[in-house]
């Protein structure tokens, strides 16, 4: 039951016992009767006499009948009056209990909250001191360890130490001991070189005196030394630099030619709008000066190669994980396996193969080397590898005599037609000469024809002659040759 | 390729003429002048004393003999052999003697290093440095000859001098910023000294030739630091060789590290190639057992030896240093270039059966050798990028980008290589053991390549001779 209605039953006015006068309609002085005979039902229901006797309408009333059954009435209103009185206190205090366990409930369900919480709290508390333990004792074994180690360095520093003390200790001795032997010692051998003579200088130059000029010529010389290196190694620097640098930009054209012949999509198509972008920038600055080592220029070129590269990797990624989802692909690789297997089992068939060959050559070898005992038949090959060549060699000899006898002959012969040649040209000469003596000699002015026929007679024949000897000696041009 | 017959020396004192013609001797007191390749005596001179210390000049006309013991330094003439010098520090003692870098000046270091003496032989001009440092490399020449490096030690503190070759002028003298200077060596070019401090602080200084520093490197502090630094021969590189067992690799334009080489125990590096020796004992049976097999054949008690390629990963054999010594046997005690640049070779002292090959080119390591005995001496090749190396044993053994090959000395009696170095020309190499010397001629390069292609074009056993 609620409260409310509890309290607005035990609020319920009690009934009003002193205010008889306010009439109630229940009975009229028209239906006395009627509720004369109600009372009646009543009363028997609650197990009191009837207050009327069931005459004939005579409003006879039982006075002491009634009288009696208003004070059991009284009684028993009195009863439940103090009964509901009591049930209430009970209510009240029954509400109060249970409000107050509520309150109770509530408050302790914080607590509970609260002390979940703390417990919580100590376990991560708990947790982190364990932690903390974990690595302060591995810091403990870091540094013992370290401890360890700085504890053997100092050991052996001290053994170096101490073999060092040692050394000079005794070295101090020693000196101490000569110096004794110097100071008891009466000769003194005295320092000093002897030489046949002195020799001249390596270079052949004479000696220079030491003066102001030789000093500044030994520094001008040093820094001449240490600048000759430094630019030797600026121009070798330069170089290497110059070529990095081609290498890069190449690296970078080719890169953007990768990455440019893909197929396009919408964002590649602006990322190579930007590409364009920056490689028109980068060309523009390096263009005038290839060689330009300016700072920006460098971080230009470097950067727009890092983004290509970043670009290419991607790239290549995404070809990767695009290759390895497709299915198809796979069958193709088992089978380039398998043909990749076979060949390397022809190859190492192959190897083996060659390397029993080689293990039979060197056997072979070893063997030529290791066999001094077969001088015998060694020295009989070698005989007969002698002759061999010996005879090959006399027939070389023979035919090449036979060929020198043919030219001896032939040259024989070339020189006795020469020979032969030359007195007949000689012969043809004086004859020549006596006829044209004879001729100027002996010719009158009249008989002009027949000393002209008659030297014409003569130069045929000395013509005829004349073709004879060219003949002869063509002929024997023609044996010469 | 052919060895010579074998010659007496002492001290493993035998060098080579600069210009390549003559090989000197020494042994005991006397000095041997032979020609290189008739291997006849040109020349025999007889020092005062047991020869300590041998140098040619640099024009191959005079030969320095140094004698500690008695504080003397006699100098030869090869073109007049009746020539004679001799230079006789007195009481003062004699601990060290070089010539200068025009051959006509000898620089004693007296004892207890009080001073070096400069002497000459064409003026009676002598010169004194006072307060010379005695530690691990303390004077420098350039490769030029024109410039000296001193380290000097005055009231606790460094200094450098640079001097002028020509007439001994002191061009700067500079303090150094290190705590004990240990090493200073010139770049190739000349222009740069590089100055490291002892182990104790890793710290390598770079001063330029007028005494500006240039810069300065250190890759950790505390623990010991530097153990060898060795130039490239084009300047380009310094590598820095330290106790931690890595080699740091510095460039020459700013002078930072470009990288860093270590020295695992453990080789996982696929590209790297682990060579390991192998040595094979003949099979004896007993017919074999003559006494004319036992004289002759020397082969019974030489073993034979090959390289094997070793599988990667590779365990490279490591020997714990004693942690209570003093300049503890750990770290990379020896560097060397090869004359083109392209190669590095480096010796870790805790492995010191491997010999590590490293790729300048591509910075990284190229090969490993793995001896059966300690590396004593590896020597590049001053032409070609060909690396010599001997363990102390009968053999020598030869590295190429090809491969590589053992070659066994076939000399009898056995000839223990104990330190080599090859002739300025590249094609012979000069064997030393503890008493004589043997050449090994005529070293073509082609003919050694061949036989690597033969034995290592398929990464198998190599060819030994």
């Amino acid at each position: 039951m609620s409260p409310s209605r509890l309290y607005t039953a035990s609020v319920m006015p009690p009934l009003p016992l002193s205010s008889f006068n306010v009439s109630s309609n229940f009975c009229t002085e028209e239906n006395i009767s009627e509720c004369i005979l109600y009372i009646n039902q009543e009363l028997s229901s609650l197990c009191f006499p009837p207050i009327f006797q069931n005459s004939d309408s005579i409003r006879d009333l039982d006075a002491v009948v009634a009288l009696n059954n208003i004070h059991d009435l009284l009684q028993l209103h009195r009863r439940a009056v103090g009964m509901m009185e009591e049930l209430e206190v009970e209510q009240l205090k029954s509400s109060s209990d249970l409000h107050y366990q509520h309150l109770t409930n509530s408050r302790l369900k914080d607590q509970l909250e609260l002390s979940k919480k703390e417990n919580m709290r100590l376990h991560e508390r708990e947790r982190q001191l364990e932690t903390n333990l974990k690595t302060l004792q591995n810091c403990l074994k870091d540094t013992k360890e370290e401890v360890q180690r700085l504890q053997g360095i100092i050991a052996s520093r001290a053994i170096q130490y101490n073999h060092d003390i040692k050394r000079r200790e005794r070295e101090h001795n020693r000196v101490k001991e000569r110096l004794n032997q110097l100071l008891i010692a009466k000769k003194e051998n005295k320092q000093g070189m002897e030489v046949l003579n002195y020799v001249g200088r390596s270079d052949g130059r004479r000696c220079l005196w030491k003066t102001g000029k030789t000093e500044s010529r030994h520094e001008g010389d040093m820094y001449k030394t240490l600048l000759s290196e430094f630019d030797n190694r600026q121009r070798e620097l330069m170089v290497e630099n110059i070529e990095l640098k081609k290498v890069l930009q190449q690296m970078k054209r080719e890169m953007v030619g990768v990455l440019n012949s893909k197929k396009m999509s919408q964002k590649e198509e602006k990322q190579s709008n930007d590409m364009d972008q920056t490689n028109s920038d980068d060309d523009e600055l390096l263009k005038g000066h290839p060689e330009m080592s300016c700072d920006h220029a460098r971080e230009k070129l470097t950067n727009s190669i890092r983004q290509q590269w970043r670009k290419l990797k991607h790239h290549v990624e995404r070809l990767d994980s695009q290759a390895s989802m497709v299915q198809d692909e796979d069958s193709e690789e088992v089978i380039s396996k398998q043909l990749h297997e076979e060949e390397m089992e022809r190859l190492k068939l192959e190897i083996q193969q060659c390397k029993e060959f080689i293990e039979t050559q060197q056997q072979l070898l070893q063997q030529q080397l290791n066999t001094p005992c077969d001088e015998e038949t060694a020295a009989v090959l070698n005989d007969s590898y002698m002759l061999e060549e010996k005879e090959r060699l006399k027939e070389e000899w023979k035919v090449f005599e036979e060929q020198r006898k043919n030219f001896e002959m032939e040259r024989r012969n070339f020189t006795e037609a020469a020979i032969r040649l030359g007195h007949e040209r000689k012969c043809f000469e004086d004859d020549r000469a006596m006829w044209l003596k004879h001729q100027f000699l002996n010719t009158p002015f009249a008989d002009q024809m027949k000393p002209q026929s008659r030297m014409a007679d003569e130069f045929s024949k000395h013509s005829g002659r004349e073709e004879k000897l060219i003949s002869i000696s063509g002929k024997v041009s023609k044996s010469h040759l | 390729m052919n060895f010579s017959e074998v010659f007496k020396q002492s001290n493993q004192l035998c060098k080579v003429s600069p210009d390549g013609k003559y090989l000197a001797t020494c042994v005991q007191y006397r000095l041997v002048v032979r020609d290189f390749n008739s291997l006849q005596i040109a020349h025999l001179y007889t020092c005062l004393d047991p020869v300590m210390h041998m140098e040619w000049s640099s024009d191959s006309l005079f030969i320095l003999c140094a004698m500690y013991k008695r504080g003397l330094v006699q100098v030869w003439s090869l073109e007049q052999p009746d020539w004679h010098c001799k230079i006789d520090e007195g009481s003062i003692g004699l601990v060290s003697s070089r010539w200068s870098p025009d051959g006509r000046h000898v620089l004693n270091t007296t004892e207890f290093n009080l001073r070096v003496t400069v002497w000459s032989l064409c003026t009676k001009a002598v010169s004194y440095i006072k307060y010379p440092k005695a530690c691990q490399k303390g004077v420098d020449f350039t490769a030029d000859g024109r410039y000296m490096a001193l380290a000097e030690r005055r009231e606790c503190k460094d200094y450098i001098s640079v001097f002028v070759c020509d007439d001994w002028h002191l061009l700067r003298h500079f303090e150094s910023e290190t705590q004990d200077l240990a090493g200073l060596e010139w770049s190739p070019n000349c222009c740069v000294l590089a100055v490291w401090d002892n182990c104790l602080e890793y710290k390598l200084l770079l001063y330029s030739l007028d005494g500006r520093l240039l810069s300065s490197y250190s890759a950790y502090e505390w623990s010991l630091g530097i153990k060898s630094v060795a130039w490239s021969p084009s300047s380009q590189f310094l590598a820095v060789g330290s106790y931690d067992e890595k080699v740091r690799i510095l460039n020459h334009i700013t002078w930072k590290k470009i990288t860093e080489f270590e020295h695992p125990a453990t080789i996982i590096n696929t590209k790297a190639v682990v060579f390991k020796e192998v040595e094979k004992r003949p099979v004896v049976g007993s017919e074999d057992l003559s006494i004319h097999q036992l004289t002759v054949d020397n082969s019974l008690f030489s073993t034979q030896s090959k390289y094997e390629i070793t599988q990667l990963p590779a365990q490279v054999p490591v020997i714990k240093p004693d942690p209570d010594r003093a300049n503890p046997k750990i770290g990379i005690s020896a560097l060397a270039f090869s004359a083109d640049n392209r190669f590095l070779a480096t010796k870790n002292d805790n492995m010191p059966q491997s010999l590590w090959v490293w790729d300048m080119q591509r910075l990284s390591l190229l090969a490993v050798l793995e001896q059966t005995a300690p590396v004593r001496c590896f020597v590049w090749d001053p032409r070609r990028p060909r690396l010599a190396l001997c363990t102390g044993n009968t053999k020598v053994y030869l590295w190429s980008p090809a491969g590589c090959v053992s070659v066994n000395v076939p000399v009898e009696g056995s000839f223990q290589v104990l330190s080599l170095f090859w002739h300025c020309s590249g094609s012979s190499l000069v064997l030393l053991s503890k008493e004589h010397i043997c050449l090994l001629k005529y070293i073509l390069y082609n003919v050694s390549l061949s036989c690597h292609l033969i034995g290592i074009l398929f990464r198998r056993h190599a060819v030994f001779l």
